[in-house]
């Protein structure tokens, strides 16, 4: 136990070096830019007219802080900070005057919906027909998913996606080609509305796994190859345990430990996926807001999301480092 | 009295026979083809009740050897030639179907692996592992299994709580009491014992060489010993068999093995042990022990064997019964020892290859 | 050199496969200096044409020869990934390696900020650089960038080989037998480093033009420059996949792809040739 906090400990220091760096350089972007971003947003924002006066200095003032235009260096980035740990990114430029938090926080449960789904998916399904290729190294069938997962695993998310979305869409219109739900439905618990957002999830998933899975399987049959010849299975192979126990209770059960923490590893990289598949499936998570803020030129918005997908990756990582020691009996004696 | 080797000198008194056995690694990468030819002609066989010790320097194919008779063959391992034979089954081996080779696994036929440390599923507790070897044997109910298991347990003075463990939790001499735990516990025929001892210290050696015999001698188990140590086979083994090379070289009671060595090896590596007060130099033994790539035609020790003649380079001497009970491969031991046929087998392809 | 190569086409079907796409691609690329026409002029040929003996990729709809565009595209894109896995190779080189051998509080040091950077999800920042700095993000700019922030997964990796490599039996007589340092490095551990240096190469090209492909398709980055993400933002911009003028995206998405999948199996080739090779080596002559 003793042992099981100090891991904690360090892996709480991991992650605030993250997120230290994260944002720093984050902070440091923004402020390599050559014009001043403050006067060109709130002109932008006063040629539409039709805001107060009031609210133009509340932009004004959010944004002074959050890009600094203060005194030194050293007093903006700890405003900075400040505004980060209060979550206050001001109002949005593009929705002005909504608060860039809340359209955060409206994207948000999509993004981690979709990528919780899909990243489960793709783990299990790489990991365990990976497990299997890498036991049962002579089937068949199994080779020949493995060189379409293989063949699939380096095609970029963006050219997956658009191909689904050709071909259920456009050739085979089966499936809805954009959104998170149908747009005649209002939100809320029903079963349409949630039948609706599962029938819009599937493209984007799909893709998602498409993809991702690749790795996994990959990743999951060379290190099945090498724990075959361990002495443990070797032993009970001797022993004539049987088959299947060997294969789940030997050779996946050990597999499985180290690929929980290339999924931490790689969380990040999934992230960079869901951001291209939201935006060609018009799907409303924090991707598109991304892209769209992007376009719209909206300042406080980029760098909120930007800022949050930071945090919310690491702490992902965070969640599944903590984790893993309690699934690994081995960890406690390492701490 | 001469007796053609490999046959049992008493049809009911052997358990496992051997019969010009040949286990070569075979392999194919990157147009490289090569063939470790690790045991290459091995005919023997152990009798009830005694512990039968291999002895050899390190890569001779002591564990090749115990793989083939374990029927642990798996690729680039093959089985190219040979017979092995055991009374439980009055079968070859390999002539069995897998089903009822997998049938007679710890039942009959059980093993102690070298090195510990992961022979044991490191993400299992050790009551598992005993249920996942042995429970299907035992035919009895759950509860009354781990019944049997905890007084096999107090039999071999090991306390109960190991069984909630997980391996790493014991030290390496436990485990390895553990695995002789686990290999007893249905009473086998036959147990194979791999290395038992070589992880271990000292004083845990002893111990676990103690226990080895008490429960070998108490369940009347045969038993096939290997260790490159003699000195752990002068204490444990009845009779004694040296390995160079992938060849038997000499076999004979364990003690007239030590005090009468009739092949030049044998003679070297009992020379070369330790002894207390001992201030004589020891006369080396020059060059190192061949690749099994590419053997040395004839006798295979020939170019390291001070009393190597000129029949040597080309003939491979036979095994020989030069005494009672004790045989020999070397033609300077005696004339009665005859060139065998080195060749490999003519068609090995044809011949069965088991997975 | 050359018999490790031919080994390898000869015996190793992924490094076969893969070396033959890219040089298909890497040939297509290079007559992109026979180019009759210059990159970005647009509007020399006919407009939407499908492909046909004259136009055997078809035209677009900014009246440019498709198979000619591919050409510049190609180029740019292999470059910009060449560079990125170059500079970034240099990098996880120096941090792997220093940190395996250096080993103690160098190394967890060093470890700490290179699994910072394997955590951080680089495309918001990528975006938002693009976000900052607009019009002065050039192809340059980002490559530099992007072997900035991609060295961290490979260093680690090189980093354990070393570790390995260093707790290995031949370094301990090599160092007994009097071996100088050096020495130590660039003849018994480099044959093992260096196919992990290629294969980690190929891998990073494939990551950094995957981004690539995906920032330019967005239109992040500078679109002037013809690549293949660039040639897909195009097709958007006019939807492209609307009017039915499908060649314009599935050229360069086949050569992407064919890219892609040629990188991919040249580095796991290596994968493959690292093992049994050095197994082989070591068996049965010690
Ligand atoms: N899996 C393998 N593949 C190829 N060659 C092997 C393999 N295992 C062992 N060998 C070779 O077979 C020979 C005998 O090895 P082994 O039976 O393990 O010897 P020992 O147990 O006496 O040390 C050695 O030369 C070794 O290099
Ligand atoms: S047969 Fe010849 S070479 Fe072999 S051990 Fe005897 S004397 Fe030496
Ligand atoms: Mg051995």
């Amino acid at each position: 136990m003793r042992s099981y906090a100090i891991y904690v400990g360090k892996r709480v220091l991991q992650f605030a070096l993250v997120v230290f760096v994260g944002i720093s350089i984050t902070f440091l972007i923004t402020h390599l830019t050559p014009i001043d971003p403050v006067e060109h947003s709130v002109a932008q924002v006063s040629t539409f007219g039709f805001s107060s006066p009031e609210s133009i200095e509340l932009l004004r003032q959010s944004l002074r802080e959050l890009y600094g235009v203060g005194d030194n260096l050293w007093e903006e980035y700890l405003i900075f900070w400040q505004r980060l740990a209060r979550l206050d990114f001001g109002p949005s430029l593009s929705a002005f005057p909504t608060p860039v938090s809340e359209l955060i926080g409206r994207a948000l449960p999509w993004t981690i919906g979709l990528l919780t789904v899909s990243t489960i998916l793709s783990w299990f399904i790489g990991n365990i027909i990976g497990g299997l290729a890498g036991y049962y190294s002579r089937n068949r069938i199994l080779r020949i998913i493995g060189m379409i997962m293989m063949g699939l695993h380096p095609v970029p998310y963006y050219i997956v996606a658009f191909v689904l979305l050709i071909v259920f869409t456009f050739l085979l219109p089966i499936l809805p080609s954009s959104g998170g739900y149908a747009m005649n439905l209002a939100p809320g618990w029903t079963p349409q509305f949630l039948g609706s957002v599962l029938l819009h999830s599937i493209l984007p998933s799909v893709s998602l796994i498409l993809v991702g899975v690749g790795s996994w399987f990959m990743g999951m049959r060379a290190l099945v190859s090498n724990i075959v010849t361990d002495d443990y299975v070797t032993y009970a192979a001797l022993a004539g345990v049987p088959e299947r126990r060997l294969v789940t209770s030997y050779v996946m059960r050990n597999a499985f430990l180290p690929q929980i923490t290339g999924l931490a590893m790689s969380i990040g990289a999934i992230f960079n996926g869901a951001v291209i598949t939201e935006q060609v499936f018009g799907y409303p998570g924090i991707g598109r807001l991304l892209v769209e803020a992007v376009h719209a030129a909206d300042y406080s918005l980029v760098l909120g999301i930007t800022s949050i997908a930071i945090i919310a990756v690491s702490a992902a990582v965070f969640i599944i480092d903590i984790i893993y020691p309690l699934i690994d009996p081995r960890v406690q004696v390492t701490q | 009295m001469t007796q053609i080797s490999g046959s049992p000198l008493d049809e009911n008194s052997y358990v496992l026979e051997t019969r010009a056995l040949r286990a070569y690694y075979r392999m194919k990468y990157f147009g490289i083809d090569r063939e470790v030819r690790a045991v290459d002609g091995i005919s023997m066989h152990v009798r009830k009740n005694e512990i039968y010790g291999i002895a050899g320097e390190s890569s001779c194919g002591k564990t090749t050897f115990i793989k083939a008779i374990a029927a642990a063959i798996r690729p680039p391992l093959e089985i190219v030639a040979g017979h092995v034979n055991y009374n439980f089954i009055n079968n070859d081996l390999y002539a069995l179907p897998s089903k009822e080779r997998s049938a007679i696994r710890w039942r009959h036929l059980s093993y102690i692996l070298q090195g510990s440390m992961n022979v044991l599923n490191p993400v299992r507790r050790i009551h598992k592992t005993f249920e996942d070897f042995a429970f299907r044997h035992m035919h009895m109910g759950r509860s009354e299994f781990e019944q049997e298991v905890k007084r096999h347990l107090e039999r071999l003075r090991l306390p109960a709580e190991i069984l909630r463990a997980y391996p790493h939790e014991l030290s390496g001499g436990m485990r390895q009491r553990v695995c002789i735990a686990l290999a007893t516990l249905c009473k086998p025929e036959f147990i194979i014992a791999d290395e038992p001892t070589t992880a271990l210290d000292v004083v845990v050696q002893k111990d676990v060489l103690a226990m080895i015999r008490e429960t070998q001698s108490e369940f009347g188990s045969s038993m096939i010993f290997v260790t490159h140590d003699l000195a752990v086979h002068a204490n444990i083994t009845d009779r004694l068999g040296i390995m160079y090379a992938g060849r038997l070289v000499e076999e004979g009671r364990t003690a007239d093995v030590f005090s009468n060595p009739m092949h030049p090896y044998t003679a070297h590596l009992i020379a070369s042990l330790p002894r207390i007060g001992d201030i004589h130099p020891r006369n080396a033994l020059t060059g190192s022990p061949p690749s099994l790539a590419d053997p040395p035609k004839g006798c295979r020790f020939h170019p390291r064997c001070p009393l190597a003649m000129e029949i040597c380079r080309h003939e491979n001497p036979a095994l020989t019964t030069l005494a009672e009970d004790h045989r020999v491969a070397c033609f300077a031991a005696s004339a009665t020892v005859q060139p065998t046929s080195d060749e490999k087998p003519q068609h090995p392809e044809a011949l069965e290859t088991v997975r | 050199m050359i018999a490790v190569f031919r080994d390898l086409f000869r015996y190793n079907g992924e490094f076969a496969i893969g070396f033959m796409i890219m040089m298909v691609i890497l040939g297509v690329a290079a007559t992109s200096f026979f180019s009759p026409y210059a990159p970005i002029d647009s509007y020399l040929v006919a407009m939407d044409a499908p492909p046909s003996a004259e136009y055997v990729f078809g035209t677009n709809s900014r009246g440019q020869d498709i198979f000619w565009q591919l050409t510049f595209a190609l180029r740019n894109t292999l470059a910009f990934g060449f560079i990125v896995a170059l500079i970034s190779r240099i990098l996880s080189l120096a941090i792997g390696l220093i940190s395996g051998y250096a080993g103690g509080a160098v190394d967890r040091v060093l470890m700490s900020v290179n699994d910072t950077f394997i955590v951080i999800p680089l495309f918001p920042l990528l975006v938002l650089l693009y976000f900052v700095l607009r019009d002065d993000m050039t192809w340059f700019v980002l490559a530099l960038v992007m072997a900035g922030l991609g060295w961290a997964y490979d260093a680690r990796l090189i980093r354990s080989v070393m570790i390995s490599l260093r707790t290995r039996e031949f370094t301990n007589t090599s160092v007994f037998s009097g071996m100088s340092m050096p020495r130590i490095v660039t003849q018994e551990h480099l044959p093992y480093v260096l196919p992990i240096v290629f294969s980690t190469f190929m891998n990073n090209m494939n990551w950094s033009i995957g981004l690539e492909v995906t920032l330019a398709v967005l239109g992040f980055t500078d679109v002037d420059t013809p690549t293949i993400g660039g040639m897909i933002f195009w097709a958007n911009q006019h939807s492209a996949m609307v009017s039915g003028i499908w060649w314009w995206y599935f050229f360069p998405t086949l050569f992407v792809t064919l890219t892609f999948i040629g990188l991919f199996l040249l580095s796991i080739s290596m994968n493959e040739y690292i093992d049994p090779r050095s197994r082989l080596d070591r068996m049965g002559n010690s």
